[in-house]
């Protein structure tokens, strides 16, 4: 099991919780050490607001363990408003009516089984289409 | 002047699916044949390059297990990961030392043992060269990325859908002469178009099949074990690697292979020589749309024209610009790890004039290039035949 893991990740995972870097504002997800933009240290935290729109998706018809309950799902690149990218899957959605610059939003769910009969469940975000857009 | 690299000896084993024989059985195979090509020389260190033992087989530490089953005891002996580049790195590794002159005679191996596990775990195990905790954590792996790439490349640029298949169906007619290669047959663009979805819009034929192999090299910095061996001198000219943000939602342009720009360039520079020198290109087709992306990234076309670029020329042994010439990932097989060690022997081959039917006649200047991830680590190599 892989507990200190998700542990250490779990506001990242639940909250959208990256950083903004003091020295050029740049906003940042995943959380890293160093500014992409300026190279500067980056270490304060910053909550996104969870819209964004697709940048593309695919069908997975194979997955790894953990996932197979899944399948088939839909992952995508997510471009966040406050501009990072991220992975993620998109749910609440049916498969055909995903299209690039669809509007979505961040919504927490179940995102990994572990098989073992008292294995842990993963929550952690996923991107569902905006409602009424 | 730096001294010469020379290639003096070259094995490989056919890759496919081969559920009797283990990583060391496989290596020791491929290690066999380069020795008895370089006239059994002796070796001072191997370098190992594979991607999956640690998780499929159980087995890390390589570099004894291998060295010791194939009877090469006292030498330096160690593995090289760099994800599905890893062979490619391993050799890296081996010019460096050749190089620096710590060491006379290296053993480059690139095994990949595919087979020893099935399913999902094994799913989860080819995901271990993304970003573990930003897209393995959401189901990411391989396939997916390739796909996400594909969609968008299709939506932004609208290419002929066909563009995508060329290569494939290259690579195919190519590994009908190659006795190594897995797939041994000709395939039609009605085979590519109508193939199922792995990772929709990416397809079977999108997609190099993961398979079990083992290739070796032998190289040396004494000109005169390479003067004594005898035969056409091939030398590896120059390398790079470059590496790029390992996830791609973490690059400014998705569709920009920056890796490959980066390390193309430096590796021409080195060696001195252009692009339009390379009489051959073994492009990294471990999904069409990374060959694409790649060519790109290369500067043989503009971003956005490569699919039309694919489809103007003739990539063909006989052609402008010869790729895929023994059947690339995509029909050689995709041993994954292995598989730059493959180009290597490959391209040995056919600067030596030992390509059989596929022979690029007359190549001088040999491109070869790894991806691990989606060109998230790029290795390339020039290897040339020498007067």
């Amino acid at each position: 099991m892989e507990i200190p893991r998700h542990w250490r990740l779990q506001k990242q995972r639940y909250g959208l919780l990256g950083e903004v870097c003091p020295h050029c504002n740049a906003k940042i997800f995943p959380a890293r050490d160093v500014c992409p933009e300026c190279g500067g240290e980056a270490k304060e935290p910053f909550r996104f607001s969870g819209r964004g729109e697709v940048y593309s998706y695919t069908v997975m018809n194979s997955a790894p363990a953990g996932f197979e309950q899944a399948l088939p799902y839909t992952i995508a690149l997510v471009k966040l408003e406050e501009g990072p990218t991220v992975t993620a899957q998109l749910t609440d959605v049916e498969q055909e009516k995903v299209s690039i610059g669809m509007p979505v939003e961040m919504v927490t769910r179940r995102i990994k089984e572990d098989g073992s009969p008292r294995g842990m469940l993963v929550y952690g975000y996923k991107f569902r289409p905006v409602m009424g857009a | 002047m730096d001294s010469a690299i020379y290639v003096i000896g070259i094995g490989q084993t056919p890759v496919g699916e081969f559920w009797d024989q283990s990583l060391e059985n496989l290596s020791a195979q491929a290690i066999r044949q380069a020795l008895a090509d370089a006239d059994g020389v002796s070796i001072d260190a191997m370098y190992v390059g594979n991607l999956l033992a640690s998780a499929a087989s159980g087995q890390a530490n390589l570099g004894p297990k291998i060295a010791d089953n194939a009877g090469l005891h006292g030498i330096e002996a160690l593995t090289v990961e760099a994800g599905e580049a890893s062979g490619a790195a391993a050799l890296r590794m081996a010019f460096f030392a050749l190089r620096s002159g710590f060491v006379r005679t290296a053993l480059v191996v690139g095994v990949e043992k595919y087979t020893d596990m099935v399913g999902s775990e094994m799913e989860a195990i080819l995901a271990q060269s993304g970003d573990y905790d930003f897209e393995g954590m959401q189901g990411q792996m391989p396939s997916g990325q390739a796909g996400l790439l594909m969609r968008r490349y299709l939506d932004q640029y609208q290419p002929k859908r066909a563009a995508l298949g060329v290569l494939s169906i290259l690579a195919h007619a190519n590994g009908v002469h190659n006795p190594n290669a897995m797939y041994r047959r000709a395939i039609s663009n009605e085979t590519y178009t109508s193939a199922a979805m792995v990772s929709d819009p990416l397809n079977i034929f999108d997609s190099g099949p993961y398979a079990d192999g083992a290739a070796a090299l032998i190289l040396t910095a004494d000109a005169e074990l390479a003067e004594k061996r005898g035969g056409a001198k091939i030398v590896v000219a120059a390398g790079n690697t470059a590496a790029d943000a390992l996830a791609l939602h973490d690059r400014p342009d998705a569709l920009v292979f920056s890796a490959v720009t980066l390390s193309v360039h430096k590796a021409l520079l080195e060696a001195n020589l252009e692009m339009a020198q390379m009489d051959l290109f073994e492009v990294w087709d471990a999904f069409s749309i990374y060959a694409l992306l790649s060519i790109e990234a290369c500067g043989l076309a503009a971003h956005g024209e490569g699919w039309r670029w694919l489809m103007e020329h003739d990539l063909s042994p006989g052609g402008s610009l010869p790729m895929v010439t023994m059947g690339g990932n995509k029909a050689r097989g995709f041993p994954l790890g292995a598989a730059g060690v493959y180009q290597a022997v490959e391209a040995t081959l056919q600067l030596r004039g030992q390509a059989g039917k596929n022979q690029v006649a007359g190549a001088k200047h040999a491109l070869i290039q790894a991806l691990g991830g989606p060109a998230s680590t790029v290795v390339t190599h020039i290897l040339s035949k020498i007067a």
